[in-house]
């Protein structure tokens, strides 16, 4: 069993819901990873996104791609990431984490060092999971295959336009669990309609039998307790990242860790 | 090559193109395929593309055997298809009016577009504000610099010009930035990609709306080349200018089963391909997933996505469209760097010998065919495809040149990418 879903089936078991914070790799300090994603678990994470980050983030709003233009001025690339999970792995061996990125780094990666070498070298690093947002189910069989293999699971996105043939196509190569993408546009955009999400979830569920993480426009532990009403885990990133992102070193763990704290307060409220 | 049939089904040729999209997208992406594949051999629709392009554009475009220049260059007889005559200046009108058709086939009453020189957010405002849609234009805030006259047009057409300041402020960032409100605003919206770039259907649907230029040649070439009794049917070369790719894949692709022909892509060169300044993905890059598909582009070890340079805003792209990226590997077209200071050479050198003001991305073009023509003999022929013209380029050369002109960026206080002190011209 992975360590994504020995997680889920724990929180399950104590009727919890999971938070799932997102944090670009290397930022807002090159050195900085290691330590934040021990300070989300202290405060109560129990997944960590860690941003692989990409000169072209199509999918991401302003906040992201601002975050992954300094990460990569940092000198922070898929190599650096791995470290970083690797580090991580030295005091943690239960927290699941999962590398969120595009698909060009990661190609490049097997191009640099030999075909396989990203899964083979991710999976060695500790990571337990990919959400690669520019590989739709189709692009992506080899990819996926060779992820089964090292007991890594594929993390896609839903989204609200999503239709229930797309849903049924993307549960067949899901694992761990699925992201729905709460609103129509870039992270970090607009206002989230938790009605609206109330609605999908059922949808979703019909064809996806692995959790369901809710994201995009979660800005606080009121939208977090609302979303962890009807969802299985809470996404939040660009929030994070805004908190952080003008942040002295000293100060960067310790504000991730108060603002997790209240959202973890609410969901399990 | 007679039995060339790409893209597959899922929009793969070889092993590049497809649709690496994030779902957000998808269901914009399947509406557009699934529209694209209802109109693409219907009747009705093609007439109505053929209508407009005749009518509106002013197709067909003539090819001129550039007579002077031939004879100058001792060599092959060169001829350009006048793209530069096209209503609104360049082949971008002839894709983005097919584009526009499916818009309001979809209902779809808002459309968006990317724009590097210019010329396709120009053509798109243009048909917007013929069909009556609203126009968004996301354009890099250099190119805005670079380009302001065109800027100026898309206005006037009605347009909104948003300026990208992320990244290299030029075309890839506007293409981020236009794919981004496509997500936010999918219901109503319809993005016309400029070029033969992105996910599947649109390489393959920009491909087939631009074909209509190597359809025409292979027609009018025949009579042309026995008026001035050269051999052959149909031209020995095919030369068009490769930034993202649509005008050469135009003029290519018809000509791909006449196996006699060669294709020439010409990239831009910048300062040289050995600078790392410059734009020559084809050349210089590598295999990689960006903007929607695989294909050729300009990266880091890191896979990241690299700073590109050209005099030519149109060319200035670090990717490159997927079927060059497959017609390179199968060995059916090659493609060529032309640095900065030869376009400008042939730029100049059009202007005064043929009176014609050729874009600074056709000039990339001419500037090779003149140097090819000169290894040929008079009796073969070169066919350039003369993509654009170059009144939206008059400022910059100005400023390359230290020629007083008003609309010289540097005479608003501004510092160009290209322009002279960053180049030496």
């Amino acid at each position: 069993m992975s360590r994504i879903q020995t997680t889920f089936e724990q929180l399950k078991a104590q009727g919890r819901k999971a938070l799932i914070p997102y944090v670009t790799a290397g930022f807002p300090f090159a050195d900085i990873t290691p330590a934040l994603m021990h300070g989300m678990v202290e405060a109560g994470a129990d997944v960590i996104e860690l941003g692989v980050p990409f000169s072209d983030p199509m999918a991401d709003g302003p906040v992201i791609q601002k975050a992954g233009e300094k990460a990569l001025g940092l000198g922070i690339g898929m190599v650096q990431v791995l470290d970083h999970v690797r580090e991580f792995r030295k005091r943690n061996t239960t927290t699941p984490v999962v590398l969120m990125g595009y698909a060009n780094p990661v190609e490049r990666y097997d191009q640099k060092h030999g075909t396989g070498a990203f899964v083979r070298d991710a999976s060695a690093a500790g990571v337990d999971g990919v959400l690669i947002v520019d590989y739709p189910p189709e692009e992506c069989e080899a990819f996926a295959a060779s992820l089964r293999e090292h007991g890594m699971d594929l993390i896609f996105l839903l989204a609200p336009t999503s239709t229930d043939e797309r849903m049924a196509q993307v549960a067949r190569v899901a694992s761990g669990y699925v992201y729905y993408v709460s609103l129509k546009g870039v992270t970090g955009s607009g206002a989230l309609d938790t009605a609206a999400v109330e609605q999908m979830l059922p949808r979703i569920r019909k064809h996806v039998d692995i959790p369901v993480g809710v994201g995009f426009g979660i800005r606080d532990a009121a939208t977090a307790q609302a979303i962890g009403k009807v969802a299985d885990a809470v996404v939040i990133g660009s929030r994070i990242i805004q908190l952080i992102e003008d942040q002295e070193h000293a100060k960067v763990v310790p504000l991730t860790v108060d603002f997790l704290r209240g959202v973890r307060k609410a969901l399990d409220a | 090559m007679s039995s060339y049939q790409q893209p597959d089904a899922s929009g793969h040729f070889g092993p590049y193109g497809g649709s690496f999209v994030s779902e957000t997208l998808t269901h914009a992406i399947l509406e557009l395929r699934e529209a694209y594949a209802r109109y693409q051999h219907d009747p009705a629709f093609l007439a109505e593309f053929h209508y407009e392009l005749k009518h509106f554009v002013g197709r067909p475009s003539p090819v001129y055997h550039a007579a002077r220049t031939s004879r100058e260059m001792g060599g092959a007889q060169i001829y350009l298809k006048r793209e530069d005559l096209n209503h609104t200046g360049a082949h971008k009108i002839n894709n983005v009016i097919g584009q526009a058709m499916l818009a309001k086939r979809m209902g779809k009453p808002r459309v968006i577009a990317e724009t590097g020189a210019g010329q396709h957010g120009v053509a798109t405002a243009t048909i917007c504000a013929r069909y009556g849609l609203e126009c968004v234009v996301y354009m890099g805030s250099e190119d805005v610099k670079r380009q302001s006259p065109n800027v100026y047009r898309m206005k006037l057409l009605g347009a909104s010009v948003v300026p990208v300041e992320s990244g290299s402020k030029t075309l890839k960032d506007a293409l981020n930035e236009a794919m981004r409100d496509w997500v936010a605003n999918v219901d109503n919206t319809f993005y016309i990609i400029g070029t033969v770039a992105g996910p599947h259907p649109y390489p393959m649907m920009v491909r087939d709306f631009q074909s209509v230029i190597g359809k025409e040649c292979l027609e009018q070439m025949p009579p042309m080349l026995a008026e001035q009794k050269v051999l052959g049917q149909q031209p020995d070369v095919v030369i068009a200018c490769v930034g993202g790719g649509s005008n050469a894949m135009g003029i290519f692709h018809p000509y791909i089963p006449y196996e006699k022909t060669r294709l020439i892509g010409v990239e831009a060169a910048g300062e040289g391909l050995e600078t790392g300044k410059h734009s020559a993905s084809l050349q210089k890059g590598s295999a990689g997933v960006l903007h929607g598909n695989r294909t050729f582009i300009l990266q880091d070890d890191n896979g990241q996505i690299t700073e590109t340079h050209s005099i030519s805003a149109g060319l200035d792209y670090p990717g490159v469209g997927p079927e060059h990226a497959w017609l390179q590997e199968v060995g059916r077209a090659e493609y060529v760097g032309i640095t900065d200071k030869e376009a400008l050479e042939a730029f100049h050198y059009l202007c005064r010998t043929e009176g014609i003001i050729p874009a600074l991305e056709s000039s990339h073009a001419v500037a090779y065919a003149m140097k090819l023509a000169k290894t040929m003999h008079p009796d073969q022929s070169i066919l350039v495809n003369l993509s654009g013209r170059g009144d939206k380029d008059i400022g910059t050369v100005a400023d390359l040149s230290g020629e007083d002109f008003y609309d010289r960026p540097s005479m608003r206080g501004l510092s160009v990418k290209g322009a002279a002190g960053d180049t030496k011209p």
